[in-house]
């Protein structure tokens, strides 16, 4: 008997395996550094997408979280002298940390609420990070130590650098997919298809949102504590609102709800950012003309709307 | 011990039996429009109890007062003799009680089987494993296809619940619904929308599911009042108009005057 509920079928396989290899093969052919500045910022996004994707929860303030473990991370790493595991292991805490409470305010209100405090939140966060003194206000934190992995290889090898980044993506991307399809996401699902039903059924569905809640700002923590250590690096844009809609637009160009679409997204938004920055073009005005048109010509995003060819192709095949 | 008496109390027709539900006293207000006014109702164990009405009766905030999706203004809800008026909309379900919903509600994206199988992870520890695969879950397959079956809904196992047609997504709900095993079950106008062969399969299935629980139910379809229930309340403006069997319900005056309304001048 056929298995319809196996996660991977041969196209995703393929997918995957073509993904391995051009992420592989990228740093060889592309300047690392800007390898590691995608993969930072689609980490964020795959986290992001964690809450909007599996949860419908969408949250308009999760710079908060990446800005506090960037900085946090920095802080660590250049004061402290900590190791860049443990650096990141106290971005992550602190950014999970910050998520509870802030999701313990925020999930009792549901849509444009819901984002609304979020936002405020945020703003709050931003606010603290150009007051407090060891965030170093509109300078931000230079210099951040890189370190080595392991003890072992320095991460001013942007070689190291990239490989690093990638196997924390990779290992963040697996640990996502796995909570989307676990036990717990499960209920995830029933609650955002349909919240009343999925209470009336006994589940306390602002514990399990909170939850969800949590992991992505953890998981957006370990972006942000990673990309401020690789960019040596943690400045007020990192928690600034624009940062927030950055990543909503990431994830919703590439595919919302998807695993790889916030990769995508956030591929083609940092390489326009990128190779536009010297083009004299306004960046924010080609990036917003890109978005009108992905939601005018594909509105599942780029990735969803190339599972949605397949899924066509499939069912033509099968009559 | 006490569960031995408690027990023998059940068991024994003797004594005044305590209904399933008890509200006492119950009013309801939104913004000062009184949607339920100071009501008192009795749901008895073991019966199918209807609750019909006109529209803007009160009926589904009924319904939310008792599942607790909405606070009572005041008065007392009891539930197996406890008081349950400060309890949480998931509490209730847990303590046995769970209710379906006016439009049918389901997990659109969801398999047939997941939707069945998501009720029955309730009874699971696990709920908060984000490390455990949704593998583990399998083990609940035969039970919800067992579920699926009693619905008539074994050829859609796989198929997503926003794909069936009206009537199969009602028959999918009750499903969920049976699933949790509820001590009262909860329907707010099974029928509605329902072409008249799913309204007949319908019928059946409460009458079977019924034999060994509770039911109170808000519906439209008289003639499904008729044929199924034990007792009757019809309400009207947030009270109680009348109160009974059907036979008795329906030549009582008051209830004729607000069904037909008062063109007999």
């Amino acid at each position: 008997m056929k298995d319809a509920r196996a996660s991977f079928d041969p196209v995703t396989l393929a997918a995957i395996a073509a993904a391995a290899v051009l992420l592989v093969g990228a740093p060889f052919v592309f300047y690392p550094l800007f390898l590691t500045k995608v993969l930072c910022y689609a980490l964020f996004a795959c986290a992001f997408n964690l809450l909007l994707g599996s949860c419908g929860l969408l949250s308009f303030g999760h710079a908060a979280y990446f800005g506090t473990a960037a900085y946090v991370a920095g802080h660590a790493a250049k004061v402290w002298g900590l190791p860049f595991e443990a650096c990141l292991a106290l971005g992550v805490m602190a950014s999970a940390a910050l998520g509870a409470v802030f999701g313990y305010i925020s999930i009792r209100r549901q849509g444009i609420y819901f984002a609304m405090i979020t936002l405020a939140l945020a703003q709050m966060i931003y606010f603290l990070a150009l007051q407090l003194p060891f965030t170093g206000a509109e300078d931000g934190l230079t210099a951040i130590p890189r370190g080595k992995v392991l003890g072992l290889f320095s991460l001013d090898d942007p070689l190291v650098l990239y490989f690093t980044t990638l196997c924390l993506f990779v290992g963040a991307l697996m640990l996502i997919h796995r909570i989307t399809h676990s036990t717990f996401g499960q209920i995830l699902r029933a609650i955002r298809d349909n919240e009343p039903r999925a209470i009336s059924l006994g589940f306390e569905a602002n514990r399990f949102k909170l939850q969800a809640f949590v992991l992505s700002a953890a998981l957006v923590g370990l972006a942000g504590a990673n990309k401020a250590i690789a960019f040596k690096l943690a400045t007020l844009t990192d928690v600034h609102w624009s940062t927030s809609g950055s990543v909503i637009l990431m994830t919703l160009l590439g595919g919302l709800g998807t695993l790889l679409g916030p990769f995508v997204g956030a591929l083609v938004v940092v390489t326009l950012e990128n190779y536009l920055a010297d083009s004299g073009l306004p960046i924010q005005a080609v990036i917003g003309g890109i978005f009108i048109l992905c939601i005018l010509l594909f509105r599942r995003g780029i990735v969803g709307e190339a599972q949605g060819w397949v899924e066509t192709l499939r069912r033509r095949r099968a009559g | 011990m006490d569960n031995h008496c408690m027990a023998a109390n059940a068991g024994g027709e003797t004594g005044v039996r305590e209904p399933i539900l008890r509200m006492q006293g119950v009013r309801k207000t939104f913004a000062g429009f009184v949607a339920v006014r100071d009501l008192n109702l009795d749901v008895e164990r073991g019966t199918i109890h209807a609750l019909i009405g006109p529209n803007g009766a009160g009926k589904t905030t009924v319904f939310n007062l008792v599942t607790k999706f909405h606070q009572p203004t005041s008065g007392r809800i009891t539930f197996n003799g406890q008081d349950i008026t400060a309890k949480s909309p998931s509490d209730i379900a847990r303590l046995g009680m769970v209710r379906s919903f006016q439009i049918s509600a389901v997990f659109a994206s969801m398999s047939a089987l997941d939707n069945v199988r998501v009720a029955l992870q309730r009874f699971r520890g696990d709920n908060f494993a984000f490390w455990k695969s949704d593998r583990t879950l399998r083990s609940l397959d035969d039970r919800a296809r067992e579920l699926l079956a009693d619905v008539g809904l074994d050829d859609a196992r796989d198929r997503k619940a926003a794909e069936l047609p009206y009537g199969r997504r009602r028959a999918l709900e009750l499903a969920t619904t049976l699933a949790l095993d509820p001590e009262l079950l909860l329907l707010d106008e099974p029928m509605a929308g329902m072409g008249h062969e799913d309204v007949d399969r319908t019928s059946a299935l409460i009458r079977r599911v019924a034999k060994d629980r509770t039911v109170l139910m808000v519906e439209h379809n008289l003639s499904v009042v008729a044929d199924l229930s034990d007792r009757i309340t019809v309400l009207a403006r947030g009270e109680i108009l009348s109160e009974g069997t059907y036979a008795q319900v329906s030549k009582d005056p008051a209830v004729i005057e607000a069904y037909v309304g008062t063109d007999h001048d």
